[in-house]
């Protein structure tokens, strides 16, 4: 009984791996292809891209925050307190804005994906598109994935931006150091690689939230039961990914980009 | 009392059913989902101008049928011959233009309830990117038919069950098809909404004499549908003479996942299967 349960869990997740590089497959390759929804796009860009701005901003102050707080800590043992801005600028950029900013808006919006595509599965909504003679992969899952990707990408911009403020904001009224120092280290050791490598990985990031979460979405079954599971299972295989991926980016671009 | 305006004039881009053969051709069709076929070994054709109505007791697989006949699901085995073309393994992009040539009203209407009333009956008219003021007068001329003109605003949230039946069937008819495929329009119904909707599938088939597959598990439904015929002079359905039947409306039967009748009401009631017997009774 128990080999029997291993093995039918082996299938399926077998199975599952098989449906979403398919499914990944094809809806990377509509992003490129005819016809391509734009008012769709416009419409998903402003519900993932500027829904996320709060939640964004919120995230990179406090991390920011936290950053130079503990890291001022740690380096005024050393009696490097003034290499903050360099620190809390480098890991933002090249780590944390990327990876929280991936988390978050998964967590937002890989949820509503999945819920949303799955109520309309539920209802018969994407079967009647599809006798309606419209493919709902293009219609529904490549204009979410194109704006996650499209927004993401300024979305981790913003956290960095809002990461090195917060840090800032923190090193000048708490820790009560040289506010034009932290900003002068945050700039002055920033290479273009390091913006590279930050801004490579929400390109992935996106690609992932979005697919995994229309991936879920569109393959519910169950009823109101199966949506509220189709949402679970997209908001933690998205966050899996993404730090596993990013794991896997990391190694990848600091080969092609070693630090000095 | 419905109206008779002819709302919907042939589709230019359509294309016209040319050959004469059966629009629908189910060859030793069956289909299992993790367990015993939920169809097996079915056979069976519409022809063109023909009504089908698909009796059967909840679960036997109608539904399920019903998607096959337009490649929403794909059979394991046999052949599905739509329009004369095979279809069981066709790549689902080559299926998209041979559904636009399909009207299907979904069990629960499957109105898309973030579009209004106008956008989901406009829905395919939209996708071909046909003028506004086009789209409006053929979504107010397909209201018209189902009588909810008045709900040209709304969205479906605001609808009871009988009014989104019936936009659903305008939104399945704005584009004249060639085929109709009806999955339990009356389901869960009041019987005067029932009859309402019951009246609009005879005019349409009256009226446009669109080859149609009506699923259902509801008797009464299926013999008002053979007894009765639409009256443009009056503009509603009136019963036919007694003894008489719609020539065009036959009957299929599944018990179990199988075909077990395919004939006309008159061979329905005499029939000496013990499951048919049953049903009627």
């Amino acid at each position: 009984m128990a080999i029997q349960t291993i093995e039918k869990t082996a299938k399926n997740l077998v199975l599952t791996v098989q449906d979403y590089s398919l499914f990944a497959w094809r809806a990377f390759t509509n992003l490129y292809r005819p016809p391509i929804y734009w008012p769709e796009f416009l419409v998903q860009a402003d519900i993932i891209g500027f829904g996320s701005i709060s939640i964004v901003v919120l995230t990179g102050l406090s991390t920011g925050g936290v950053l130079a707080l503990q890291s001022s800590a740690t380096l005024a043992q050393f009696g490097a307190t003034a290499i903050t801005g360099q620190f809390v600028s480098l890991t933002m950029i090249r780590e944390l804005g990327p990876i929280l900013t991936g988390v978050m808006v998964s967590g937002r919006n890989a949820s509503s994906m999945a819920s949303e595509l799955g109520s309309m599965v539920v209802t018969e909504q994407i079967d009647a598109m599809r006798a309606l003679g419209v493919d709902p992969l293009r219609k529904l899952v490549t204009p979410r994935i194109a704006a996650t990707i499209t927004m993401l990408f300024f979305l981790t911009i913003v956290s960095d931006a809002c990461g090195i403020a917060g840090g800032g904001l923190v090193t000048v009224f708490m820790n009560h150091q040289n506010g034009t120092q932290y900003l002068n280290m945050a700039w002055e050791h920033l290479r273009v690689p390091d913006i590279i490598q930050g801004l490579v990985k929400p390109l992935f990031f996106g690609y992932i939230l979005s697919s995994i979460g229309c991936f879920y979405g569109m393959r519910t079954t169950g009823g109101t039961q199966g949506v509220g599971r189709s949402t679970i299972q997209a908001v933690v295989w998205a966050s899996v990914l993404i730090i596993f991926v990013d794991f896997l980016l990391t190694q990848v671009l600091l080969t092609l980009f070693p630090p000095i | 009392m419905i109206e008779t305006s002819a709302f919907t004039q042939p589709d230019q881009d359509q294309a016209p059913v040319t050959d004469a053969g059966p629009v629908v051709v189910f060859r030793n069709v069956t289909i299992a989902f993790d367990g015993p076929p939920v169809l097996d070994d079915v056979s069976f054709s519409i022809a063109p101008g023909e009504t089908r109505i698909l009796l059967g007791p909840a679960g036997v697989g109608k539904s399920v049928l019903l998607k096959l006949v337009n490649g929403l699901l794909r059979p394991d085995q046999g052949s599905i011959l739509l329009f004369g073309e095979e279809i069981s393994h066709m790549p689902e992009q080559k299926l998209f233009p041979l559904r636009t040539r399909v009207g299907m009203v979904f069990q629960e209407g499957a109105l898309f309830d973030s579009l209004s009333v106008r956008d989901n009956v406009a829905y395919q008219l939209i996708q071909e990117q046909v003028p506004d003021e086009e789209i409006d007068q053929r979504v107010r001329d397909a209201l018209r038919f189902v009588e909810l003109e008045e709900t040209f605003d709304l969205f479906p949230a605001s609808l009871s069950g009988g009014m989104r039946r019936r936009v659903a069937i305008a939104r399945a008819l704005i584009r004249t098809p060639e085929l109709l495929l009806y999955d339990s329009p009356t389901g869960g119904l009041d019987p005067l909404t029932s009859t309402t909707i019951i009246e609009l599938i005879v005019k349409e088939r009256d009226v446009y004499h669109t080859p149609s597959l009506l699923v259902t598990h509801r008797l009464q439904d299926a013999l008002l549908l053979c007894n009765h015929r639409f009256d443009p002079e009056q503009g509603r359905m009136v019963p036919l003479p007694k003894g008489q039947t719609d020539p065009g409306t036959t009957f299929l039967m599944l018990e179990n996942g199988r075909l077990i009748f395919d004939g006309s009401l008159h061979e329905l009631v005499k029939s000496k299967n013990p499951f048919v017997r049953e049903f009627l009774e």
